[in-house]
């Protein structure tokens, strides 16, 4: 087992499909009386967010706990981060309470692997720039495989804002690696020429979304950046709601065991529309429960043996 | 699961092998358990047959048959993985985990029979029983096992035991079922002698 998990690309097939399995077991916990396990007793799980967050903290700190391990929540907001620590100070003074793992989401991308290289214990990515969020991946990956029963050769529509988006990268690595074929959708300027090719060889792009939807088994929606909507990537939100969000009647084009996935936060009547979000074939929900199960498989696997 | 796994050493002698039982003799083993459970437990009322991974599972699965057999009553049979609730977790790389399956019905007032093919240090069985524990809570728990090798490190004992088998610690004991091995068979390796 890998020691780190800083990105997707650090999974070869065998190891992911490990996590997946383990996810699966994991995920049957959930359905017990007693929701816990004691792999990780006296181990520490430091949660250091330097962006918000809530779904991606609370899964970890859940699973986590589920694995019996003790949990810390540092976030920026009330930490010496506010009076001017850097990351190293902070990655040091973590090393001194002997952290066995730090779960790290932080607006740098390349943030996790400075701290990886500056403490003994792990490090899980959770978000770095636009870099990676391997553990979203995962999680995505899971769903689809328990939706449709497999992940090679399945058609993955990633749609949206491509360029900024960590999950679509952490995605495209991982279901490259596990033999999915991915597009990517969404207007000119929020997808790299160069992406495609530079991140995973097979990756197809495509700028209109109504062709690539009858030949899908997946469609991914990334969340519209409201952040970045001055940036002049696309002329305004109601045209691009037009071009590339999913409403009902695309919804209807998809063949029909296709399913829709949202990494969230949603903009509701932005990239998705609420008929679709709460359809059947939407896993949003699914996807946040699956979530616990993938990061307590990461971290049993991380930290649950003698691996350092 | 003979606990801590079996390992052979490969020095320059040759280490001596000896069958203990033949595939007729684990099957007669398997058989005279089955009548022994459908004794003690008043016909295997009431009664859950869970296997440990990874031969436990098929001998759990030969006494329900050899059970139904005998008197028609269908026991159910179930898996439960104890590489979470393990000891030495820490001692080795990551292990892998294996499914859990309890039976629909569940074990909550029921009595519950562990089955196991080497009873070795005892801590194979003190995990099952943590492992239990968090699954549910039933009325009484017992223990079968294909073979007892003794030097035990806790303080556990059989209710059913195939054959208790004086063995050296440097020595392992081998057991292959058909259902994942091909053959029935319980082997001793010897240590140096």
């Amino acid at each position: 087992m890998i020691r780190h998990l800083l990105s997707s690309a650090d999974l070869d097939a065998g190891t992911a499909l490990q996590i997946l399995d383990t996810a699966a077991e994991m995920a049957t916990v959930a359905g017990r009386e007693v929701k816990k396990l004691p792999a990780l007793r006296g181990r520490t799980v430091v949660n250091l967010f330097y962006e918000d967050s809530t779904r991606t903290r609370i899964s970890f700190e859940a699973a986590a706990k589920r694995l019996s391990a003790d949990v810390i929540n540092f976030s920026v907001k009330g930490s010496s981060v506010a009076k001017g620590e850097s990351l190293k100070d902070t990655a040091l003074t973590l090393q001194a309470m002997g952290a066995d793992a730090v779960v790290v989401r932080h607006p740098a991308s390349g943030a996790p692997y400075q701290l990886a290289d500056w403490i003994d214990g792990s490090v899980v990515n959770a978000g770095d720039g636009t870099h990676e969020h391997p553990t979203q991946a995962l999680l995505d990956a899971y769903t689809m495989r328990s939706r449709l029963g497999r992940l090679a050769g399945l058609s993955v529509a990633v749609v949206g804002d491509v360029l900024h988006s960590r999950v679509a990268r952490s995605n495209v690595l991982l279901l490259s690696t596990l033999g999915a074929k991915v597009t990517l959708v969404g207007p000119p300027p929020l997808i790299p020429v160069d992406i495609a090719a530079a991140l995973a060889p097979g990756t197809a792009v495509c700028y209109d979304l109504d062709s690539v939807l009858p030949q899908s088994d997946v469609v991914m929606m990334l969340r519209v950046q409201r952040e970045r909507m001055n940036d002049s990537y696309f002329p305004s939100a109601r045209e691009y709601a037009r071009r590339y969000g999913l409403d009902g009647s695309r919804m209807r084009r998809l063949p029909e065991h296709a399913i829709v996935m949202h990494p969230g936060p949603m903009n509701r009547g932005m990239e998705i529309t609420s008929e679709v979000a709460d359809s059947p074939r939407s896993t949003i929900v699914e996807q946040v429960a699956n979530g616990v199960s993938v990061r307590m498989a990461v971290l049993y696997l991380l930290l649950g043996g003698n691996n350092r | 699961m003979a606990y801590p796994p079996a390992a052979h050493s490969t020095t320059t002698r040759q280490p001596s092998v000896k069958v203990i039982l033949t595939s007729a003799d684990v099957q007669r083993v398997v058989d005279r358990i089955a009548h022994q459970i459908l004794e003690k437990t008043q016909g295997a009322q009431q009664t859950v047959l869970l296997g440990i991974p990874t031969r436990g599972v098929p001998l759990a699965r030969r006494l329900a048959a050899r059970i139904s057999a005998f008197e028609g009553v269908d026991v159910p049979v179930g898996v439960l993985d104890i590489t979470l609730y393990r000891d030495d977790l820490r001692q080795h790389g990551t292990r892998a985990v294996g499914p859990t399956d309890v039976p629909p019905g569940g074990i909550d007032g029921q009595r519950v029979v562990l089955v196991d093919d080497v009873l070795f240090s005892g801590r194979t069985v003190r995990a099952a029983l943590d492992a239990l524990n968090d699954v549910g809570r039933p009325a009484s728990v017992q223990l079968a096992v294909l073979v007892d090798r003794g030097h035990r490190e806790l303080p556990i004992r059989a209710d059913y035991v195939g054959k208790n088998i004086p063995t050296a610690l440097a020595e392992s004991v081998r057991v292959t079922l058909a259902e994942p091995d091909g053959v029935d068979e319980v082997r001793l390796y010897g240590g140096a002698r």
